[in-house]
């Protein structure tokens, strides 16, 4: 298997695999954490509120497992949506500590006072690469995804930074930190520019 | 720079794809699995599939067929149709839906907004509201199905389905529907103000202008029908989308 997707509860995980598929790269489901333990890449999907997530994550005993692989064995690991945001110390919309594998805090969108921008941002941005990295690239056409989200994530160090997007303001819109990537948007849901991403994402050295 | 979605609106009815006048005379347009086929080709933002028929007829989705539907979408999908629970809507989810719509049975029991919040997120929740104008012009709920609306005047419903749960709102003028006459803008400036979450603007879109003057009257996004599937004066069948280059060149001058 290249990708093993974490069926937690928390995120609607049918697209993440059938787009998977799409690239033809093999993936499979764990609802248990003992399926992970052999995963040489995994993706972290999810959506909702921050601390029902961390909730799922904790109950199951997922914890352990998902330190493990990222920590220890530090294979590839991609969080979406929520799952990014999971990847951080905490986040303003909850109570609950993340799972901190990225210095960085999850904060509210800044729209920048324009009340026309509302929240959800719900839709596309073009990202900006940040910095050269393996899921980001412009190809000549800045990469566009579908994103969902009221918070963003704010990272202490800019080098973590891997892509850009605004709405009212500028945000962060994808993060790497070694073998750890997270993306703010639905790759899963964004036409060709996905499917290059997680293409790119199943291909990483493990 | 903002990004307002372009959303095709498609109607399922009969097994077929349908397009309304008004909410009446379905005319058939074609098979609903090569058209999403063709509309994810095209890349398009965002699709929306309606079954007219389900909650009329009194029965849930089809879920065989909404999964193949799904199957073609590398966009978000939002479903509509005889959603009665939220163990249907789990059932939608499951079969590769992003989202669903609301009509009927948020008027019948607004809590299920909630119920099927609670469990997927509010943005997998859209509520949709249907309007009419009398010849005064002052406007009136358009109440789907039989009863009595919970509802006094479509504002209130509108301002109940954000608390309720929905994570975005539809806002149709009824009276429009398939006739290309352009969105009621003074509709949704009324509307838009009224709700925090995002605002969809529906019913008569013809044109990347008027789509442009619904955006600045505060929509988030604009759900079309015709305006995707017919082409000419003689609105011969044809799937259409503008391409990407023409929309950013549009919303870059409005910014």
């Amino acid at each position: 298997m290249d990708v093993t997707i974490i069926d937690a509860g928390i995120g609607n995980i049918r697209s993440v695999v059938r787009m998977f598929e799409e690239v033809d790269a093999e993936a499979e489901l764990a609802s248990d954490p003992a399926e992970a333990a052999d995963a040489r890449r995994l993706v972290l999907p999810g959506v909702g509120a921050f601390d029902a997530g961390m909730a799922a994550l904790n109950q199951r005993g997922w914890r352990e497992m998902l330190d493990r692989l990222a920590l220890e064995r530090k294979i590839p690991v991609l969080g979406i949506c929520l799952g990014m945001q999971l990847l951080c110390r905490g986040s303003e919309e909850g109570a609950a500590a993340g799972l901190g594998w990225i210095g960085a805090d999850v904060r509210r969108i800044d729209t920048g006072g324009n009340p026309r921008l509302k929240l959800p941002h719900m839709g596309w941005a073009e990202v900006r690469p940040a910095r050269a990295n393996p899921l980001i690239v412009d190809n000549g056409e800045l990469p566009r995804f579908y994103h969902v989200h009221k918070y963003r994530v704010v990272c202490d160090d800019p080098a973590d930074v891997i892509g850009t997007a605004a709405y009212g303001t500028s945000f962060t819109s994808a993060v790497q930190h070694g073998n750890i990537y997270g993306v703010q948007f639905h790759p899963e849901k964004s036409h060709k520019f996905g499917m290059v991403l997680m293409r790119r994402f199943a291909e990483l050295p493990c | 720079m903002l990004m307002p979605r372009l959303i095709p609106c498609l109607l399922l009815s009969r097994g077929g794809l349908v397009k309304t006048l008004r909410f009446k005379a379905p005319k058939y347009v074609g098979d609903p699995i090569n058209a999403v086929r063709i509309f994810n080709e095209k890349e398009v933002d965002e699709l929306m599939v309606l079954d007219i028929d389900a909650s009329r007829e009194g029965r849930g989705p089809d879920f065989a067929m909404i999964e193949q539907i799904a199957g073609e979408c590398f966009m978000p999908l939002c479903y509509g149709g005889g959603v009665r629970s939220a163990a249907d809507a789990k059932q939608l989810f499951a079969a590769g839906v992003e989202k669903i719509c609301l009509q009927s049975a948020f008027f019948e029991r607004p809590e299920i907004a909630r119920e099927i919040a609670d469990h997927a997120g509010e943005q997998a929740v859209v509520v949709s509201i249907d309007v009419e104008r009398s010849w005064r012009g002052t406007t009136r709920i358009r109440q789907p199905g039989r009863g009595r609306s919970p509802f006094p005047d479509w504002q209130t419903a509108l301002v109940e389905a954000a608390r309720m749960g929905a994570g975005e709102v539809m806002l149709t003028n009824a009276d429009r529907d398939g006739t290309l006459a352009g969105i009621d803008i003074a509709l949704v400036r009324e509307g838009s103000v009224l709700v925090d979450v995002p605002l969809i603007a529906a019913g008569g879109a013809n044109s990347l202008d008027n789509v442009r003057e619904v955006v600045a009257a505060g929509a988030s996004a604009v759900a079309a029908g015709s305006f995707f599937v017919f082409y000419g004066p003689h609105r011969a069948v044809l799937i259409t989308y503008p391409r990407y280059d023409q929309v950013r060149a549009l919303w870059q001058a409005a910014a």
